[in-house]
């Protein structure tokens, strides 16, 4: 009987929060007049909008390759149903059945599911908590990521690993959409969608070297930075892009999408690729 | 050049209260701490406010204004159209005395859980010695005037009575990551900012940093980096390995884990 009442007195402990018993007694979840509704709603819009689109473009497994450009979703493409051309990395996967490109895309997922600023971005806007500051969340009970599964977004550094192989092999595709399209001669040739594919990778570099863990293995971890100048070099590049690493999450996570479509369309005969040269 | 500002005051303490409509004549470059005292001075000589310095310094006069935890003594008139309603509240997070004031002591308990600044012997010409550089890193953490704005921010402890016991806060994440950046240092907190500290209830979503009247960037500079040192000890394998073969950090030697 006791440990009911106590486990009851407990429950509404946990579900009073701002209208506890010994705070200001005010009764509404927030005072803000400001619209701080915005930015979880408009996050929310926009990240299931491209998980959604991702989701489909992963799966599908067709129109992401127009030679000489290959969308960053499926690269590296390491399966024998990649189509002709792809395959820059041989294709050790033949067995797999599926579209090739849910073999790679676990890496830039998990990086991005781990990253710091994009965790505050969907804790706030898919999980309310809290959906904004000084905003009330909704749930009883928070163990923040002390506990599975979030304990697990203490792995961000190894995403981070294979973010930058990731990264490298996408500054290769970028080599490569130098290369002459179909009908061209060989030799060094340029289109919007080479240029599209190097803004692209100059983003996602810059959110890469930007990353917290980053920062931290750079430089971060020392205690003495005047031993290790060189470290605290590489560390005070890493904190300019980190002082913009939500800017970079948000662009880089555009411009993959944008180079992606735009590889879409131009593999489904869309329209043709303006070449420069 | 004045104008009549319409304010509302929350009045009470623990046994309840209630927002109260006042309407002061304020003039341009006021801030809200001056249109309180007008009110106190005129109306309501019973209004209770903890202030002191009026410069933003001393951290006194945390409150909320139209939901926002701010310093009264910084928050300007002239930042709200002369037409708004401006709405005064206490902290939320902590126990409310009276009116505007409310008990902080959380935030001293918090304090006394943190082990100190633990330096080496001095050298033998009886002098410490850090570098520029090193010194350098650490000022931002000591621009903290202790407001507890951020703690009050938090929603670990905000929306969670019950994590109070379990939970240090911003304010003491900042302090331990200053304090395991010193090259003098001597502890290694690192276990405790994970445990008792309750580090990983952090969900980072930079509220801390967001009220900080200081602008110190609490979650980028000291609670994200508490937390990779905190994977440096416990979650890296490629270091877990390094420690046991012999590959040892030798930044970190002479620390002794508290």
């Amino acid at each position: 009987m006791a440990s009911t009442e106590t486990r009851q007195a407990t429950r509404e402990t946990a579900q009073a929060g701002v209208n506890g018993p010994t705070r200001a007694r005010i009764g509404v979840k927030t005072l803000r007049t400001d619209r701080w509704w915005l930015y979880p709603l408009a996050t929310f819009a926009v990240f299931s909008a491209f998980v959604a689109y991702a989701t489909f473009r992963a799966v599908w497994g067709h129109d992401y390759f127009a030679e000489p450009y290959l969308s960053p979703f499926y690269s590296p493409c390491l399966t024998d149903s990649c189509v002709k051309g792809s395959s820059d990395f041989g294709q050790p996967f033949s067995w797999w059945g599926l579209s090739p490109a849910l073999i790679i895309l676990i890496f830039p997922l998990g990086f991005r599911m781990s990253c710091y600023y994009y965790r505050k971005a969907y804790y706030r806007s898919f999980w309310l908590s809290p959906p904004a500051c000084a905003v009330a969340e909704p749930h009883a009970r928070y163990t923040g990521e002390t506990r599975f599964p979030l304990i697990f977004q203490n792995v961000h550094r190894w995403f981070w690993y294979a973010a930058v192989v990731v990264s490298l092999i996408l500054t290769y595709d970028v080599v490569l959409a130098f290369g002459p399209a179909e009908g061209e001669s060989s030799g060094i040739h340029m289109g919007l969608g080479t240029l599209l594919m190097l803004i692209n990778v100059v983003f996602i570099w810059a959110y890469t070297l930007g990353c917290h863990s980053c920062r931290h293995i750079m430089g971060g971890r020392l205690r003495h930075f005047s031993k290790h100048p060189i470290r605290y070099k590489a560390w005070t590049l890493a904190s300019k892009l980190n002082a913009r690493h939500a800017n970079y999450a948000w662009y880089s996570l555009f411009s993959i999408a944008i180079v992606d479509v735009y590889i879409f369309l131009l593999a489904a005969n869309v329209f043709n690729d303006p070449r420069f040269f | 050049m004045g104008y009549d500002l319409k304010m509302r005051i929350w009045r009470g303490d623990q046994s309840g209260g209630d927002l109260e409509d006042h309407t002061v004549e304020v003039s341009e470059g006021e801030v809200v701490l001056d249109a309180l005292h007008r009110v106190q001075a005129t109306q309501a000589g019973d209004l209770a406010i903890r202030w002191n310095c009026k410069a933003g310094k001393c951290g006194s006069c945390s409150a909320e204004i139209n939901g926002k935890p701010r310093l009264l003594c910084m928050t300007r008139l002239s930042d709200f159209d002369t037409s708004e309603t401006i709405t005064v509240t206490p902290m939320r997070t902590f126990p409310v005395i009276r009116d505007l004031v409310t008990d902080v002591s959380f935030n001293y308990e918090k304090a006394k859980e943190l082990p100190s600044f633990a330096p080496p012997p001095r050298d033998a010409d009886n002098k410490r010695r850090m570098q520029q550089i090193d010194v350098e890193r650490g000022q931002e953490f000591r621009k903290c005037i202790e407001c507890f704005l951020c703690q009050n921010t938090c929603h670990v402890v905000r929306d969670h009575e019950e994590n109070k016991p379990a939970f240090a806060g911003p304010r003491f994440f900042l302090r331990y990551a200053e304090l395991d950046m010193h090259p003098l240092d001597t502890h290694d907190r690192r276990e405790l900012a994970q445990g008792a500290a309750g580090l990983g209830m952090c969900n980072i979503t930079k509220c801390c940093t967001e009220v900080c009247p200081e602008g110190i960037r609490i979650t980028d500079n000291a609670i994200i980096p508490m937390k990779e040192r905190v994977v440096d000890r416990k979650y890296d394998p490629l270091l877990t390995i390094g420690n046991l073969i012999g590959l040892r950090n030798k930044d970190t030697e002479g620390r002794r884990e508290v």
